[in-house]
């Protein structure tokens, strides 16, 4: 094992680790914000990955894609705080779980009507298709890396948005105590689609980006939901900055711990969640 | 004195009438199965990663009953259609509904070798009949096989067990084997070892992945470090389109030769695109098998679904025609013991992917082909190994 090797691998667990906060981002703005338990976020993310290999193929580009799709997704998501989820706050987490799994459900079998069962593929953008050579045998794709710079800058923006911008104060102080809010005159309901709507468009936009990355194909999200959870978790409940963080330490550690330690390659993630929540219960970043 | 008769005559009486209720019913019970539609429950996915291939199996089936004129020994079909979800844990309260609550005649199933297992448990304990079109593990056909369990599709071993050699004979000495962390996925990597390692090669490292993550990068790092002849592996479906073009992009391929069972490549090609020229795979079938049955199965399937046929649309084909053939030997007869037997003696002459017939195991004595992928197409270069037949370990039916 030399030093090349363990910075490839670097490179590889930041990557991913990038990658999995983006996709996590919208599970954090709605679960660890809002406390809404989506369990659709997982087939959301699907959904959005079809629409960027449908959308692509009919206009033949990818960025053309997302640009339709997202705005497609925000739709989506502010038409389902409207009318289902926005109706349940008042009640237990238990109906959150019914419906969101019910939303499952109908969002799977949407995607086999709509888009059929086959494994698809999105090209990746002309302009990011070439590759970086980093050793004799290995090269890097460039789209990976422009992946990487994507969810970079996205997370400073959300960064900046929620600690330091009075519409993120409102979203906080939202979060925290509804009816002080409300009663300075902030209407929360709004707020409420909005953060809801955001973090749908987050996971489809999501979706669209990894969609040339992991091929599309149904239950693609089904993973995913488990893993985002895992990153909210650790990072702590209602921190973007936990969130960023957890999805690091997960991509590290799925990255490094499959290589190092094979027998231990599907529960080295949860293992270090159990660590995490040893040490710190409430995340690392509560 | 006539009361005590009285008495005596009621039981009697009704027990006469309860016997002739009880004739006329099964009389009538037995009128009707002659009538009655052949019942065959279904148990596929059709949500998930494996909908796809749940779907071709269906297509092929319903193709094979259609082209006899949808009878079954004379008898009309009604299909029990059940999504499993590809879930092991669901296998075994679905197939009980199937066959306890909906007392099919026999179930078509499964897709993942997960559900199998639940699935065998149920038709072991309820001597239920069942055709699996697909699950490849080596045990239902080894150490758990049954009368009452058939397969029409291949065991893991079938699949993988011929392309050692061929490795070998390519001049790969030092081998990486790959593939998820389940009982198929191990499988598939035991056969291919077993035959390059009595060719004279040796795996130098055996990769294990948590099914069904799709993650890959790390591993390809470490291939790339360890500089293998060739890479071995086994994914399936949305897997092995991201592994294959993993592969490419991390620029593999072309300096390290990609080897894989034939799932690596099958139903995937159009989304794999240039990434999967030149991968060998072992398979029993292929795109140019060039015999009349393959074309006009090809162009029926084409015209009765809109798209071209892969090989689990075939394996449902022949699972439909073993049932056409065995239904018309019975005379539409579904009594367990005939149907086992007619069952036994099909041989399929006429299948897509070349003749086969049923081992003592239940399990296709079958052809397995040497595919190369050349302009979109596993293009068969060889026959890898001709009337393959599982060993069947621990089968008490075979040895």
């Amino acid at each position: 094992m030399d030093l090349s090797f363990l910075l490839i691998q670097l490179l590889n667990g930041v990557q991913q680790g990038l990658l999995l906060f983006l996709v996590a981002s919208g599970l954090t703005l709605v679960f660890g914000i809002m406390g809404i338990i989506n369990l659709a976020h997982g087939a959301m993310y699907m959904i959005g990955a079809y629409l960027a290999w449908w959308i692509g193929a009919q206009v033949g580009s990818l960025w053309l894609a997302i640009l339709i799709g997202v705005p497609l997704m925000l739709a989506v998501g502010v038409l389902i705080e409207r009318f289902l989820v926005g109706t349940l706050y008042q009640r237990d987490h238990l109906y959150q779980v019914l419906l969101t799994f019910g939303l499952i459900l109908i969002l799977n079998e949407l995607q086999s009507i709509l888009f059929g069962n086959d494994p698809n593929s999105v090209p990746v953008p002309e302009l990011l298709a070439g590759s970086i050579q980093l050793t004799e045998n290995q090269s890097y794709p460039v789209y990976r890396l422009a992946v990487s710079a994507i969810c970079l800058l996205l997370a400073a923006g959300m960064y900046l948005l929620i600690s330091k911008t009075r519409l993120g104060m409102a979203i906080r102080a939202g979060a925290s105590n509804r009816e002080m809010v409300e009663a300075l005159g902030i209407d929360v309901n709004r707020l409420f689609t909005l953060i809801f709507a955001a973090g749908v468009g987050l996971t489809g936009f999501a979706g669209m980006l990894a969609a040339p990355l992991t091929s599309v194909y149904p239950g693609m999200g089904d993973g995913v939901l488990i893993i985002c959870f895992v990153v909210v978790v650790i990072g702590g409940i209602g921190s973007i900055k936990g969130a960023f963080f957890g999805a690091m330490l997960v991509g590290l550690v799925s990255t490094f711990g499959p290589v190092l330690l094979p027998t231990l390659a599907s529960v080295v993630v949860y293992l270090a969640m159990a660590l995490v929540l040893l040490v710190k219960p409430r995340g690392l970043f509560a | 004195m006539t009361e005590q008769t009285d008495k005596s005559r009621k039981p009697l009486l009704r027990s006469l009438a309860a016997t002739a209720l009880g004739c006329s019913l099964a009389l009538g019970s037995s009128l009707a199965a002659a009538a009655d539609p052949v019942k065959i429950g279904v148990l596929l996915p059709y949500t998930g990663t494996f909908a796809r291939l749940g779907e071709s199996i269906t297509n092929g089936m319903k193709l094979a009953v259609e082209q006899a004129g949808n009878k079954l020994g004379g008898r009309d079909v009604e299909y029990v259609v059940v999504d499993s979800e590809a879930k092991p844990a669901k296998a075994p309260e679905n197939m009980n509904k199937l066959v306890v609550g909906e007392r099919v005649d026999l179930v078509v199933g499964p897709v993942h070798s997960g559900v199998a297992m639940g699935m065998l448990k149920v038709a072991r304990e309820e001597n239920a009949l069942m055709i699996i079109p697909n699950a490849g593990l080596n045990v239902a056909t080894g150490k758990l096989c049954a009368p009452n369990v058939f397969r029409t599709s291949f065991s893991a071993w079938q699949t993988t067990y011929p392309m050692g050699q061929i490795a070998y004979d390519r001049g790969y000495r030092k081998v990486v084997t790959m593939a998820w962390n389940y009982s198929f996925g191990k499988e598939s990597l035991a056969a291919f070892e077993e035959s390059f390692k009595a060719a004279g090669g040796e795996v130098i490292k055996q990769i294990l992945t948590p099914f069904p993550k799709v993650e890959f990068q790390s591993y390809l790092t470490d291939i790339a470090s360890i500089k293998p002849d060739a890479v071995f592996v086994f994914y399936a479906g949305g897997g092995a389109v991201k592994f294959v073009k993993d592969y490419a992009a991390a620029g593999l391929k072309g300096n390290i030769p990609l080897l894989g069972t034939g799932f690596l490549t099958d139903g995937t090609l159009p989304a794999q695109g240039d990434a999967a020229e030149g991968i060998l795979t072992t398979l029993h079938y292929g795109d140019n098998l060039e015999n009349a049955a393959d074309k006009a199965f090809r162009m029926a399937y084409e015209k009765a679904y809109g798209k071209q046929p892969d090989i689990y649309a075939v394996q449902g084909y022949d699972a439909g025609k073993v049932l056409v053939k065995a239904l018309q030997a019975t005379a539409g007869n579904t009594e367990r013991d005939a149907l086992i037997a007619a069952m036994e003696q099909v041989r399929l002459n006429d299948s897509p992917r070349g003749p086969w017939h049923f081992s003592k195991a239940h399990n296709p004595v079958q052809n397995m082909y040497l595919r190369e992928v050349k302009n979109g197409m596993n293009d068969v270069i060889a026959v890898a190994a001709e009337a393959l037949e599982d060993p069947a370990p621990g089968c008490a039916m075979a040895n």
